[in-house]
């Protein structure tokens, strides 16, 4: 119930405000649509980044956060489309068809749709990260790390994305030693310092030496300090919580994306795209590496960083299994985008089933 | 996997430490609704003392400055229910919910500056004791103050209740305000006192996750554990040894559900997960089943508003 109120009444302010300004000026502005505060200092958090990126290359700009997936969004899209904004920026999965709804209704203003794949309407653009890119190089860091062989996963909840990251975590970290298992728990929440710390806790009371994540908040990475294991920073740089445990971390960089789209609306040569950016582009940024790790390491990781960006290797190159041993991709094959954006199988070498 | 004597105590130890908030906020809580108000304020409360407790911690260095601090932002919060339900009689429902919207909101506008700042080490007691006795060892030592008061708590509520003459007129209020007024006690403000109480537990629960969990601060990071805290104390019967009970198998469910996950047991994810809740619900109906019992321990004018003047 607080955040209808929360909402509405920023909603409004939003509202006064651009009626105000489009009066006065009329140069480019841009509204940002989060699904949760600014101030979780991860996803939300990221995207507020870029957006401070676009005001600083001189645009205006606005944001609504916390607005659930539901006829909500809608709403919110139609008053910031109606109230002079020129594109919007819709950075949830859930928002994929209030997005494309309400796209259709103002065919003047440019959408851009985060982690989506519906573009209906030729003003629809979707946009995303290659967020798997940088766990190869997580999982590459971990399998040479972890002296128990136990590598921890606090998962969020079973979708390709999440999968998708599993697998190549994994497969990276089997390349360098095969002896390594994953293992694998399930937080069901995006964000949740106390749960993720429990969770981080129980893989490392069973053994784990190193520990990845899939959730947002930075209670893990503490929790590794704390019981001196490694851990990877998730979303930010997560060093400065943990500057013993954290070996890297990474960002989303979403800054000269926005930044770029937001001067393609001024310029008038905006057109619909679906942008799948990877680490080549900026999109997936790995932080410093720690020097806790030896020397070697951290060259094989900057050589398969600058390899990744510029494609010589990809994180799904075949051959690659799944559990049952069936084929998922040939020999010298790579996996296309098709087959990434709907992974929900889990490779070889990951233990345990996947929720459903 | 091997699972040695240590390992159980290690277990034991993070389901404790777990519990910790929901045992503080619950029996603050089962105080004020033994004296017949229901506060449903307290996840507002503990949110609220959690970023009193790490902006203070940020700003002023002093762990101790930043705990009380936490007690005290609580004790100011509940203040403003306190006032509204007892000086201007409002419904205790509508204005415990308005409460949590108002601290989690208030919270949120305090908390952005504190936003991505690490938090402090919190001393621990006894960490050298923590090796030299097997299982108990973890169990027992090596954790903070706040820790260690928590699980004295319980039984000192217990004790508080049903030993003193304070506690006496605490039940006498919450049973039958207008009998109690007769008598000469001054139900509002016994009742403005325990408000007050319940929002200082409140408080220092919420400081416990903030700086001592999962020390940080992020946006709505009790994570409805206000809400639990709340369900407990009614589930309990306004028993505080049975919200003990229930907070470790709530806190226990839930840490043990990670380890099934981490052994690889082959039960439903989604099932393991809603273990703790399914489960602390049928324990405790099920150890206070005894209907005398619970009409002795429910204060009868539970969320009634009291109307007479002293």
């Amino acid at each position: 119930m607080h955040k209808f109120f929360i909402r509405s009444f920023v909603s409004s302010l939003v509202l006064l405000f651009t009626f105000t300004v489009a009066a006065i000026a009329k140069d480019v502005k841009a509204a940002f649509v989060y699904i949760g505060p600014t101030g979780d200092h991860g996803w939300t958090y990221q995207h507020d980044v870029g957006r401070k990126a676009v005001e600083a290359a001189g645009f205006k700009t606005t944001y609504v956060e916390g607005v659930p997936e539901s006829a909500d969004a809608e709403r919110v899209l139609r008053q910031l489309a109606n109230s002079g904004h020129d594109v919007i920026f819709t950075t949830s999965f859930g928002y994929m068809n209030p997005t494309n709804k309400v796209a259709k209704e103002f065919p003047n203003v440019k959408f851009e749709h985060a982690t989506g794949y519906k573009r209906e309407h030729p003003n629809v653009s979707t946009y995303a990260a290659r967020f798997y890119e940088g766990r190869t190089i997580l999982g590459t860091i971990a399998g040479t790390m972890t002296k128990s062989n136990v590598i921890g996963y606090v998962a969020s909840f079973p979708i390709p994305e999440v999968i998708r990251g599993i697998n190549s975590f994994t497969l990276a970290a089997q390349k360098v030693n095969p002896n390594i298992k994953t293992k694998i728990v399930w937080a069901f929440t995006w964000y949740d310092p106390g749960k993720e710390a429990e969770a981080a806790k129980a893989l490392i009371d069973q053994g784990a030496d190193v520990i990845a994540q899939h959730t947002d908040s930075t209670a893990i990475v503490q929790i590794a300090e704390k019981a001196g294991v490694y851990a990877f920073g998730q979303a930010s740089d997560m060093d400065k919580f943990a500057p013993k445990a954290v070996l890297t971390s990474v960002e989303n960089n979403w800054g000269p994306y926005y930044v770029d789209r937001v001067k393609a609306v001024a310029n008038g040569t905006w057109s619909q795209k679906d942008t799948w950016h990877g680490i080549g582009d900026g999109m997936v940024v790995i932080s410093d590496l720690d020097s806790q790790m030896p020397a070697d390491l951290r060259s094989k990781v900057k050589k398969l960083q600058a390899d990744l960006a510029s494609g010589k290797v990809h994180s799904f190159t075949g051959p690659i299994y799944d559990q049952k041993g069936n084929l998922m991709v040939a020999e010298g094959k790579t996996a296309d985008d098709g087959m990434l954006a709907g992974m929900m199988t889990y490779v070889k070498g990951v233990e345990g089933d996947i929720p459903k | 996997m091997i699972i040695d004597i240590n390992f159980i105590g290690l277990i034991i130890a993070s389901i404790m430490a777990s519990a910790v908030p929901l045992i503080l906020a619950s029996c603050g809580e089962l105080i004020t609704e033994r004296s017949g108000v229901l506060n449903l304020g307290v996840e507002g409360m503990m949110i609220i003392g959690a970023i009193s407790g790490f902006a203070l911690m940020t700003v002023t260095g002093s762990l101790i400055i930043a705990v009380f601090g936490a007690m005290l932002a609580g004790v100011l919060i509940s203040t403003i229910f306190a006032f509204l339900t007892q000086t201007l009689i409002t419904n205790h429902v509508a204005t415990g919910l308005a409460l949590t919207i108002f601290g989690i909101g208030i919270s949120a506008m305090i908390g952005k500056n504190f936003v991505g700042i690490p938090g402090k080490e919190f001393p621990v007691l006894f960490e050298g004791l923590k090796d030299t006795i097997p299982l108990l060892g973890p169990i027992l030592f090596g954790h903070s103050i706040v820790f260690y008061f928590a699980f004295a708590l319980p039984f000192i509520t217990s004790y508080f209740l049903k030993k003193t003459k304070i506690g006496l007129i605490v039940r006498a209020v919450g049973d039958s305000p207008e009998s109690a007024s007769n008598q000469g006690i001054n139900v509002r403000l016994v009742r403005y006192a325990c408000i007050l109480y319940g929002g200082a537990m409140s408080g220092l629960a919420g400081a416990y996750l903030s700086m001592i969990y999962t020390p940080q601060w992020i946006e709505n990071m009790t994570g409805g554990r206000g809400w639990i805290a709340l369900a407990l104390v009614v589930f309990s019967t306004w028993n505080p040894i049975k919200i003990l009970i229930g907070a470790m198998i709530f806190g226990g469910l839930t840490i043990i559900q990670f380890h099934m996950q981490a052994i690889g047991v082959r039960i439903p994810v989604q099932f393991l997960t809603a273990l703790p809740y399914i489960v602390t619900i049928i324990v405790l109906v099920v150890i206070s089943r005894d209907s005398r019992k619970i009409r002795l321990s429910t204060p009868s004018s539970l969320g009634k508003s009291f109307h007479k003047d002293n």
